[in-house]
């Protein structure tokens, strides 16, 4: 250290989107943000706060609550040559703009013979722990990890939340942006030297040779803090972040499941017809020789998420559980 | 109802002539669509416009190059009266890969670039929101361009119909709503489905100036038309035609017609804007027999070609099937 460079500081998770909508806006003019109170409000989680002072109403635009038609026409400006950001609350309320991103979003490219492309970016806050009870605690980014035409990301750490955005609309589809509500209050500093990542591989967020844990969003600090519980009783946790839904990046989690010869998966999601049995299974698939112990898993249990705060808690992937579940592929109690 | 310009009906005689081609090319290649079906040449879903050709006539004849267009699943005639080519139309219907479409989307998917043709879609409601964004790109980009987007009354018993009129009101968007009301949503009658079954009056309490128009009457729809489109381009935001008409055949090829009387039919076959046409232009003097004998001549000699387009259309490799689900290069 020679002590010229000051220390970095820190952020908020909410900053750094913010810093990259206000980064895309500026870089290009075909870039716009609408949602429901993006503007005047500052955004649901005060991600857009500011930015219509800096940017006016016609690129910070206030949508009706009528999340079929904004989302809709978000494809349809992105078809018409515009890079929209389209900001819907939370997931809860993108089932009414699911016709939109499934049926014309996912599609088009594909059903015009490449002939048309769709740049949307859709961002969305996901995930449960507010104690917003049931209608406001959905995990369902795994839901969209299933349709093909869609890519589907979730920033967990402020380096990715500064940086996703700018790689979602270089890329030419459909992209989704998942944003753990637990998340927007997280503070850190940003690497710095650092000015863009990719949106197509999964990061091996701590190394470990004994068993790999595979998270992403919300869960990755709650994998973290178990694998340092887990490393106090001796067991190195590989911890990834697959950071992509979709495309899932296969290969970094059977490489290091060749290595560990055991995984456990941490989901928010649901276990039944979910993420967290697609990356079993291509597990099984990939590297069914190389495992020592069944594949586990530490999902939500399947209620609806309850209100009150000891339910919601029991009701969600907890760092405990998942050292418990690391254990039992280790045949440790 | 309207503060829309003054437009007067074009009454030319070669004009008239292209619209009166125009529909009976829409007419007699759904009609070989309807003998391929059975030929099982074309599988799937086969929904024919006949009966409606009006509509698509009059109001792609009111449109410019630079305008787009979005329809639903019943779309041939939209396509064709926008100049996407017969040859790829009939080749997608095939399932080809010369199809304009790339064979993907079949009858109902229709899609071109090059004249602006956003599809085909067959989501009852489902284009509404994209042609508010497609309006929203061109107000953004300041092109000029505006959106003629079709749909089926039945369309306005979803809630992507409300909220689209009101967001593209509120933004002042230039899009064309075009509602093809056909009394059927398939097999449900309008007064069965809507409390409300003025679609026109919907439109009105989003502020969007509607008119009801005479969808069997190509003239009427097109000046209308013309007037929407001068009043959309001048920045009034967006306008809405209910263009009242009625589809001759069954919704789809599956379609018994057992919600309908052979009479009612019937009473509709009267108003057939194709004759309908025909006989005031030779009354008139505007058309003659060898006029219509030209148009059939023409029109059945290019559905040859397009048959003869499609059947020799190779298939696109399996090898290829996952090609386009994800763009890999940058777009425009």
């Amino acid at each position: 250290m020679n002590g010229l460079s000051p220390k970095p500081a820190e952020i908020t998770y909410r900053d750094a989107i913010r810093d990259a909508i206000r980064e895309a806006l500026t870089a290009d003019e075909r870039v716009f943000l609408m949602g429901e109170d993006v503007g005047r409000y500052g955004g649901c989680y005060a991600v857009s706060k500011g930015l219509l002072d800096e940017f006016g109403p016609e690129r910070i635009r206030d949508t009706p609550l009528s999340e079929s038609a904004f989302v809709g026409a978000g494809i349809g400006a992105a078809l018409g040559g515009m890079r929209p950001i389209v900001e819907i609350m939370t997931v809860n309320f993108s089932l009414l703009a699911l016709d939109q991103i499934v049926n014309n979003g996912a599609t088009l490219r594909h059903m015009s013979g490449g002939q048309f492309s769709v740049p949307v970016v859709i961002r969305m806050a996901t995930g449960a722990g507010r104690q917003l009870a049931a209608q406001h605690s959905h995990s369902l980014e795994g839901w969209y990890a299933h349709i093909p035409g869609l890519k589907v990301v979730t920033p967990a750490t402020i380096e990715d939340a500064r940086y996703m955005l700018a790689a979602a609309l270089a890329d030419p589809n459909p992209v989704l942006i998942f944003e753990h509500v637990m998340l927007y209050n997280m503070t850190g500093a940003l690497p710095s030297g650092i000015g863009a990542v990719d949106i197509q591989k999964a990061r091996i967020r701590r190394p470990g040779k004994d068993v790999t844990l595979v998270t992403y969003g919300g869960t990755l600090f709650k994998t973290l803090k178990a694998a340092e519980i887990l490393a106090s009783e001796g067991i190195e946790a590989e911890v990834i972040d697959l950071r992509v839904l979709r495309p899932l990046d296969a290969e970094t989690i059977l490489a290091s499941v060749r290595r560990t010869r055991r995984a456990v998966i941490v989901d928010e999601g649901w276990r039944s017809g979910s993420l967290s049995a697609e990356i079993s299974a291509r597990i099984m698939e990939g590297a069914f020789f190389e495992l020592d112990a069944p594949v586990g898993r530490v999902c939500s249990a399947e209620v609806p998420i309850p209100y009150p705060h000891h339910l919601e808690e029991a009701a969600l992937p907890q760092p405990e559980a998942i050292v418990v579940a690391a254990k039992a592929t280790l045949g440790r109690e | 109802m309207s503060d829309s310009p003054s437009v007067k009906p074009h009454l030319g005689r070669a004009h008239l002539l292209d619209l009166l081609g125009q529909m009976i090319r829409i007419r007699r290649f759904e009609e070989k669509c309807a003998e391929l079906y059975q030929q099982e040449k074309i599988r799937g879903f086969l929904h024919l416009y006949i009966g409606e050709e009006a509509i698509a006539a009059g109001v792609m004849s009111a449109l410019e190059k630079q305008d787009s267009v979005v329809a639903t699943y019943r779309e041939h005639g939209h396509a064709l009266a926008r100049g996407v080519s017969m040859n790829g139309i009939m080749a997608e219907m095939y399932g080809k890969a010369n199809g304009c479409s790339g064979g993907r989307g079949g009858s109902m998917h229709l899609f071109d670039a090059a004249t602006r043709f956003f599809g085909g879609n067959a989501i009852v409601g489902g284009s509404l929101p994209l042609s508010v964004g497609l309006a929203l790109a061109e107000k953004m980009l300041k092109r000029g361009g505006i959106v003629a987007c079709f749909f089926g009354e039945g369309a306005a018993a979803e809630g992507e119909f409300h909220e689209s009129l009101n967001l593209a009101e509120l933004w002042k968007l230039p899009v064309l709503f075009i509602c093809e009301n056909n009394l059927y949503a398939m097999g449900t009658r309008l007064e069965r489905s809507e409390s409300q079954p003025d679609i026109h009056i919907k439109a009105q309490s989003y502020n969007v100036p509607a008119e009801v128009v005479d969808g069997m009457d190509v003239v009427a729809v097109e000046t209308a038309s013309s007037r929407a489109v001068a009043a959309i381009r001048a920045g009034g935001g967006p306008f809405l035609l209910e263009c009242r008409t009625y589809r001759f055949r069954a919704h789809s090829m599956f379609d018994p017609q057992l919600y309908r009387d052979k009479s009612e039919v019937e009473e509709w076959r009267k108003k057939d804007p194709i004759p309908r046409l025909t006989a005031w232009m030779l009354e008139s003097g505007e058309a003659h027999d060898a006029d219509l004998a030209g148009i059939e001549r023409e029109v059945a000699a290019e559905i040859e070609a397009c048959v003869a387009f499609a059947e020799a259309g190779p298939w696109e490799k399996t090898e290829d099937l996952t090609r386009d689900v994800y763009a890999g290069e940058a777009p425009r």
